[in-house]
């Protein structure tokens, strides 16, 4: 009885929300929506989670925050501190953690939240970029992404200031004297931002509103448009049987994924609160309240602000000249805008210059296995290993005081580090890549090995090895190897020179840089091939199916005969 | 050698030849039946587990209220500590509780078939196209946009423009006076006192012993010491006062009589980005940034001796007045901290 009363209530809601709405379309078009499944696919779940569990404790802190500069006594629950000087912001950061019951525990969460917030985004960044998840038809929604990037850190670092102490009052302090390094404008930037003198009265109303209205407003609008393009363009899907650029292979949203990214909201919530609970963060008490002259030793910035710390720290003072009386601070100048601007503009880039190195004009849906593209997976390591070093250059007081090292030593080793690590980390990857790539064809063509060796009448001895199955093997042969652009010659047919050749000529460079080496999968024609020689070079015991494997710069095979050393058998 | 050369030859022929000669698609994979798909007793299970995860959650959520309102702390650090540890638990099983009986119900009982739906191509189709074109088309040409060319500059220009109304009071006003000289001048001036920071008692040159570092701010009236004011100007007056053996100390010949009897005030913002320098080694004389470690020889100027400032710190040249206390000789002679592109005009 009740359940009818329930279904018949059920359906005048929906009635009366459909003749309003017509709703009925979106729900019959969404509610079943398949999704594909893979665990990587969760960060940026954990990013978005995580941006609104900052949203949750961030409104609970704003109803106890004061944003205001203005200096007041304190008196309070922390004996140490009572009759200090302090500004308002500091003095409710102390109520809210101390006098607030669940203050502490919101602030904490808020905290770690932030920082997951961004380690969730980095690391949904690096499986995108290594998957290639951002070529065509994604190459917008990876902007969309660079730029919730970019407005995390901003929200991070506009967010960090507020409670006024010692150590993000130096935070303000080393951004007052970047800004004022920049050329013409500097001083007047630095009154721009501070409203007067550092410090002022007014940058912590400033950032206040920045953090709490300007940043979050600007990251809901680009994370709802980043959702749209993923229900535009319909999900990725990791390459195996059956999943083409033309379909997607999964589950329904309604009611599979409604319970797992529903109860993994819950999950993350869930790790956060914990973390909150049993992790301080930020015991600003410690620090005391900012004072422009004390700063502590080993003092860190949270960790997605290393990079920019480290970078400072390893630029050597020379670069600062005097030019016709003007000076031109390129010590700070280039640490902390060419550095960064460097990196993000690689970032920024990526998918157009891969496309244009590639001149691959197809939708791609079905994502890559890095180690088919090594270029891109090379590039991608060196370019996280500059971030590291420079991250690990931010700490390097720290490693001096835990290792009993010399920061002078340390500088200098992350100093040559900087340009030597990336450089060596992105012909390792290749390589490694490559290798993987070949390994993957003499599985395919030559089968796993079992082990089982056999002895022929005529005394030879061989080991049996097993064909792969038919999922494993399309795992392995169902990617492209993209090939150097070929371009039109420098003049045409009359001798007369062409234009964009200059161009052309670059981009084949471009290209060549990317697909110069290559290994290309296995053919069908190839298996059979090996099969058939295989058991042809019996007992030759020699083969050497696996030259044509990597074409080197001028069309000859690199390497290599190594693998012919176990032979094959059926 | 040459056999095989050969043969490898042949195949890249054959494989260029054939090269759209790829494998075939062995289609998803069968689904493979989970237990409880077959099993309906281990389908129970599945269902009971998630019933007691969910009553867990429910269990936290109340131990939740409980905690808040049973645990009063009384201001201290520990009993803080404890009351948050408490609420931090019980919330965690309150959320943890929902999310893994939420996940455990879709991995255990919902369908767990793979299906297939066909994607379509972003791009429009060609008449789709043609039609937008045409609509935008019909839509220029109703406004006349185009035959009439002074309403045209004169919209564009109508809505650039206004957003000044907004900008020009907004950007003059936020810089306060954008008075940028400001960055010459710091409170002292001949005969103010150097006290130490934070308490303001005035120093004598008598209680300097060799190797003592006194953190300095200028003599000012405890008031004045309480505003808003004075923490903007100790932002830039703040210094260090250090007293070495005069027969360690090198100084420029023009800078003889800055200091006095081997005690030097040096700038304590660094010329780097302005963090404070605080960390004085007695034994080489050594100032270290601790923000980014640029190092600075107190015994020579305060030249950089490492790291990425450029400039010594700023001197600021002392004495001694009647009573015996330490006092500037005038300001410093050069805008101190973080360099900026005028600084030197």
């Amino acid at each position: 009885m009740s359940t009818s009363r329930t279904e018949s209530a059920v359906a005048g809601t929906a009635d009366y929300l459909d003749q309003r709405t017509g709703i009925a379309g979106v729900v019959k078009g969404f509610a079943r929506k398949i999704f594909p499944d893979h665990w990587s696919f969760l960060l940026g779940e954990i990013a978005l989670y995580s941006f609104v569990i900052l949203i949750i404790t961030g409104v609970f802190l704003t109803m106890f925050f004061v944003p205001s500069m203005g200096l007041v006594e304190y008196e309070g629950p922390i004996a140490s501190m009572n009759g200090q000087l302090m500004s308002e912001a500091f003095a409710s950061t102390l109520d809210l953690s101390f006098e607030v019951r669940g203050g502490l525990l919101m602030r904490q969460i808020h905290h770690w939240a932030a920082l997951l917030f961004m380690a969730a985004i980095v690391t949904h960044m690096m499986r995108v970029f290594f998957t290639g998840a951002f070529r065509k038809p994604r190459e917008l929604n990876w902007m969309v992404g660079f730029l919730l990037m970019i407005l995390g850190l901003a929200a991070g670092f506009t967010g960090y200031s507020l409670p006024d102490d010692v150590l993000s009052g130096n935070g303000l302090r080393i951004t007052d004297g970047v800004v004022k390094a920049i050329p013409l404008v500097g001083s007047y930037m630095s009154y721009f931002i501070f409203g007067g003198e550092f410090p002022g009265e007014d940058i912590i109303p400033r950032l206040f509103t920045l953090h709490i209205l300007v940043v979050p407003g600007l990251i809901l609008a680009l994370v709802g448009l980043h959702l749209l393009f993923v229900v535009l363009h319909k999900h990725t899907q990791y390459p195996g049987g059956g999943r083409t650029d033309k379909n997607v292979v999964g589950f329904p949203l309604f009611p599979v994924y409604v319970a797992k990214a529903g109860g993994f909201f819950f999950i993350v919530f869930g790790v956060l609160a914990f973390m909150g609970g049993t992790m301080a963060i930020n015991n600003v008490w410690n620090y005391g309240p900012y004072d422009p002259s004390p700063v502590g030793a080993g003092a860190q910035p949270d960790w997605y602000m290393l990079f920019l710390e480290g970078s400072l720290r390893l630029m050597p003072g020379q670069t600062e000249y005097v030019i016709a009386g003007y000076t031109l601070s390129l010590n700070v100048l280039i640490p902390a805008v060419v550095v960064p601007g460097l990196l993000f503009t690689f970032l920024a880039v990526y998918p157009f210059l891969e496309a244009a190195a590639t001149k691959d004009k197809r939708e791609h849906h079905v994502l890559d296995r890095p180690r088919n593209v090594p270029v891109r997976t090379g590039l991608g390591v060196a370019f996280l290993t500059a971030f590291i070093i420079l991250a690990l250059a931010g700490s390097n007081d720290l490693i001096a005081t835990h290792f009993s090292l010399s920061i002078n030593a340390i500088t200098w080793v992350f100093r040559i580090a900087l340009f030597v690590a990336p450089v060596l980390a992105f012909w390792i990857t290749k390589r490694i890549c490559l290798g993987l790539q070949r390994k993957d064809r003499e599985l395919v063509l030559h089968g796993h090995e079992t082990g089982r060796i056999v002895r022929f009448a005529n005394g030879e001895y061989i080991e049996v090895h097993k064909p792969l199955a038919e999922e494993e093997r399309w795992l392995r042969v169902n990617y492209d190897a993209h090939r150097p652009l070929e371009i039109e010659p420098r003049e045409d047919s009359r001798g007369v020179r062409r234009k964009g050749f200059r161009k052309d000529q670059a981009l084949q460079r471009l290209s060549r840089f990317f697909y110069e080496d290559r290994v290309e999968p296995v053919t069908p024609l190839e298996l059979a091939a090996a099969h058939s020689h295989g058991e042809h070079d019996q007992l030759k015991g020699h083969s050497s199916d696996s030259s044509l494997a990597i074409v080197g710069p001028d069309g000859t095979g690199l390497d290599d005969h190594a693998q012919d050393d176990h032979e094959q058998n059926h | 050698m040459s056999e095989h050369q050969k043969s490898s030859a042949d195949l890249v022929r054959a494989a260029g030849a054939g090269e759209t000669d790829r494998f075939a698609d062995p289609g998803v994979p069968a689904h493979q039946n989970r237990m409880a798909d077959t099993d309906p007793r281990a389908a129970k299970r599945a269902e009971r587990q998630v019933v007691i995860l969910f009553v867990l959650s429910i269990i936290g959520t109340i131990a939740t209220i409980v905690v808040y309102f049973a645990i009063r702390p009384d201001g201290t650090t520990a009993s803080v500590r404890n009351a948050n540890l408490a609420l931090g638990l019980t919330m965690f099983l309150s959320l943890m509780g929902i999310g893994l009986a939420a996940v455990h119900w879709a991995k255990t009982l919902m369908s767990d078939h793979e299906r297939v739906e066909e994607r379509h191509e972003q791009r429009s189709s060609d008449e789709m196209r043609a039609a937008a074109v045409t609509v935008l088309k019909d839509g220029a040409d109703d406004s006349g946009i185009a035959r009439r060319g002074v309403l045209k500059g004169a919209v564009v220009t109508a809505v650039g423009l206004f957003p000044l109304t907004i900008a020009v009071p907004l950007i003059s006003s936020v810089g306060n006076d954008w008075d940028v000289s400001k960055f010459r001048h710091t409170m002292w001036t001949k005969g103010t006192r150097l006290a130490t920071d934070p308490s303001g008692r005035p120093i004598k040159a008598a209680d300097m012993t060799i190797g003592s570092v006194v953190h300095v701010i200028p003599d000012a009236p405890e008031e004045e010491r309480r505003t808003h004011h004075w923490i903007t100007e100790k932002a830039k007056s703040v210094v260090l006062l250090i007293r070495l053996d005069p027969a360690d100390l090198q100084e420029a010949e023009d800078r003889k009589d800055w200091s006095y009897e081997g005690i030097v005030a040096y700038s304590k913002i660094c010329t780097h980005v302005g963090c404070p320098v605080a960390l004085y080694e007695q034994q080489t004389h050594h100032l270290l940034c601790p923000c980014h470690q640029s190092t600075f020889d107190v015994a020579d100027g305060a030249k950089v001796v490492f790291g990425p400032a450029k400039r010594p710190l700023p001197q600021l040249p002392i004495a001694i007045d009647d009573e015996g206390y330490l006092v500037a000789q005038d300001d410093f002679n050069e805008p101190v901290g973080p360099s900026y592109w005028e600084r030197l005009k």
